[in-house]
């Protein structure tokens, strides 16, 4: 084990409503893998896991009012402070979970940006094996994520397959490569100021005072009268 | 340490009868809010623009040139002016007039405004919002102070040689604020020319814009206008009030419950959460005083109190006790908790006092018009030689 390392954080959400929740077993499933491989290669690991189900109202107050609850804020920090997110989705319909969608809603623009993300859903019928790369890699795209190159899709069969337990630990491998390779820092640090950003946002390198504040950026050269 | 009201003239359906007001009722029923604000010795009232139903106030000039005769003390304002979708020369031009007529009673908050089709109704792009506005405040920055204007911005037509009429009041522009809640360039602007900065966090969770708020004093301080704490601070506020906090909660529910913006939300968590000051007397003072506590010594409060949906009786009712039960008591308390040498708010009064002690203020006495459709080079017997107009026919 490393020293002077912090533990790697993973943070897990869960959009399932059923008790139990094949979502959360594969959200599950995948946070072990990803927390076993980091183990092994001497990285300490703290997981935490996000259930939508008990604060479906207040995601949906949040998104109407745009003003996150205590818990939906809570949520919004454990995301921010993720070294990589895992998401587990239901299919409804023939896309992913409405009360999914809306919890990535009324997060920030930036809040994920180059962040490594586990992309998996689950659904009753193979037919939607690819609502995982069809919804949610676009999804993940448009808030410059970095979904690994594995997505996990699990069916009723899946579940006494052999094969789902490799492809998770395929998913994981990739995901603990791209946390370990330090890529996501390199993006972020390298080109932050190159996105947009929302002042106060709850990205880690939001900015939050003055000190964070580009004062010689056009527009605020215009502020000061300067053309 | 000021004390007002503010709104922006929305109508919502009465959740007892379902029926929204007229406009002409709305309309009368402000008028009524502000001489009873004036009457009640409430220091500011202000009005912000809207430009589609169910909005009425898209001329505050108008409203406030009314006020100016019809009120005698308050201090009359906006919540918001356009800086953006106006032209800076008509903003120079209507409240340098209403100003006039309220006899130096007025001041005015700028924004941007956020309702996207407003802004091709007058030419504008909101994508480019920030930037207008910049420039905007800018260009009437120095139509307020310069006789001759020459100027030329990205945004409107250049001007050559223009004088903005009438000339401030004692040759004194109105103090100006600038309303914004995410938008550090505002701020930045706000400091750089020494005015005011108000947020208005009434949508927003406790002491969420502390950071923009704290990013204003310092640059306020860095331009040398004074210390960071003497930098001018308004906040937002909405308040109900009822002599007992579980009244207080009953009667207004059903005006803030089914009011279109806060459908779906409880009324309890958003009092809770954000400065929304549901209660008695003293429950809105004690919420009040921590805006103090979070924010440091500020200079204007202004609270919401007539939700569209809301009939004038009762916010007729809601202005007295706010003005007879919680003002009274903030001014004093507020006073006694303030840090030494914090200053007031810039009045009109206080304006010409820096400006001119006890000598003449100035009077703005135009010369004939000289036969190119302007008031020429130097447009009044005052007007400083050393910046005369360069039009180009005279060049």
């Amino acid at each position: 084990m490393s020293f002077g390392e912090a533990p790697a954080q993973i943070t897990a959400i869960s959009a399932g409503t059923s008790e139990p929740s094949t979502t959360r077993m594969l959200a599950d499933r995948a946070a072990q893998a990803v927390v076993t491989r980091l183990r092994d290669s001497g990285r300490n690991t703290t997981v935490r896991v996000i259930e939508l189900a008990p604060i479906a109202a207040e995601v949906a107050r949040t998104l109407v009012s745009g003003l996150p609850t205590a818990a939906v804020q809570e949520a919004i920090g454990h995301l921010a402070a993720a070294d990589a997110v895992i998401v587990s989705t239901p299919v409804y319909k023939a896309g992913l979970s409405g009360l999914f969608k809306s919890f990535i809603d009324v997060l920030d623009n930036d809040l994920l940006i180059a962040k490594p993300v586990l992309l998996a859903a689950t659904a009753g019928s193979a037919r939607h094996a690819m609502v995982a790369d069809d919804h949610l890699r676009p999804l993940f795209a448009f808030l410059r994520a970095l979904p690994a190159p594995t997505s996990l899709f699990a069916a009723p069969e899946d579940w006494g397959a052999a094969d789902l337990s490799k492809r998770v630990d395929r998913a994981a491998g990739e995901l603990v490569a791209l946390i370990a390779s330090g890529v996501s820092r390199d993006i972020a640090d390298g080109g932050w100021s190159g996105y947009q950003h929302t002042f106060g946002g709850n990205a880690t390198r939001a900015q939050r005072t003055a000190a964070d504040i580009d004062l010689d950026s056009d527009l605020m050269r215009l502020a000061r009268g300067e053309t | 340490m000021q004390f007002g009201i503010f709104g922006v003239g929305d109508i919502a359906p009465d959740p007892t009868t379902g029926i929204p007001r007229s406009e002409a009722q709305r309309i009368l029923d402000t008028v009524r809010v502000a001489k009873a604000a004036d009457e009640l010795g409430l220091d500011v009232f202000a009005v912000g623009e809207h430009h589609n139903p169910p909005f009425v106030s898209s001329s505050p000039p108008a409203l406030l040139g009314y006020l100016a005769a019809e009120t005698r003390q308050i201090l009359l304002s906006t919540s918001i002016t356009l800086i953006t979708t106006n032209d800076p020369v008509r903003i120079a031009e209507d409240y340098a007039f209403v100003q006039h007529l309220a006899q130096g009673r007025l001041d005015l908050m700028l924004g941007r405004g956020n309702t996207v089709p407003v802004y091709p109704w007058f030419g504008q792009d909101i994508r480019q919002g920030i930037p207008l506005a910049l420039e905007n405040y800018n260009l009437l920055h120095r139509l307020w102070r310069e006789d001759v204007v020459d100027w030329e911005g990205k945004f409107r037509t250049a001007l050559q040689g223009f004088t903005a009429t009438p000339r401030p009041l004692d040759g004194i522009p109105p103090f100006v604020w600038h309303g914004a809640i995410r938008t550090p360039e505002i701020a930045e602007q706000a400091a750089f020319y020494g005015n005011g900065y108000f947020a208005n966090h009434i949508l927003a969770p406790n002491f969420h814009f502390k950071p923009l708020i704290d990013f204003y004093r310092q640059r306020f301080a860095d331009y040398g206008h004074g210390r960071a704490e003497d930098a001018f601070v308004g906040l937002g506020g909405q308040a109900f009030i009822a002599k007992r906090s579980q009244d207080a909660y009953d009667r207004f529910r059903p005006y803030f419950e089914n009011y279109p913006m806060f459908r779906g939300t409880s009324l309890e968590q958003f009092a809770e959460g954000t400065p929304l000051s549901v209660g008695s007397p003293q429950e809105v003072i004690d919420k009040t005083l921590t805006f103090q506590e979070g924010f440091g010594d500020y200079q204007r409060q202004l609270w919401v109190v007539d939700l569209g949906s809301m009939p004038v009786e009762l916010v007729l009712e809601q202005v007295e006790l706010l003005a007879t039960e919680v003002v009274p008591v903030l001014r004093k308390e507020m006073e006694s908790r303030r840090a030494p040498g914090v200053p007031d708010a810039p009045t009109h009064g206080s304006l010409v006092a820096a400006a001119y002690g006890d000598g003449e203020t100035r009077q703005a006495r135009p010369r004939p018009n000289q036969g190119d459709n302007t008031s020429g080079a130097l447009p009044y017997l005052d007007s400083d030689p050393e910046k005369p107009a360069t039009m180009p026919r005279h060049a």
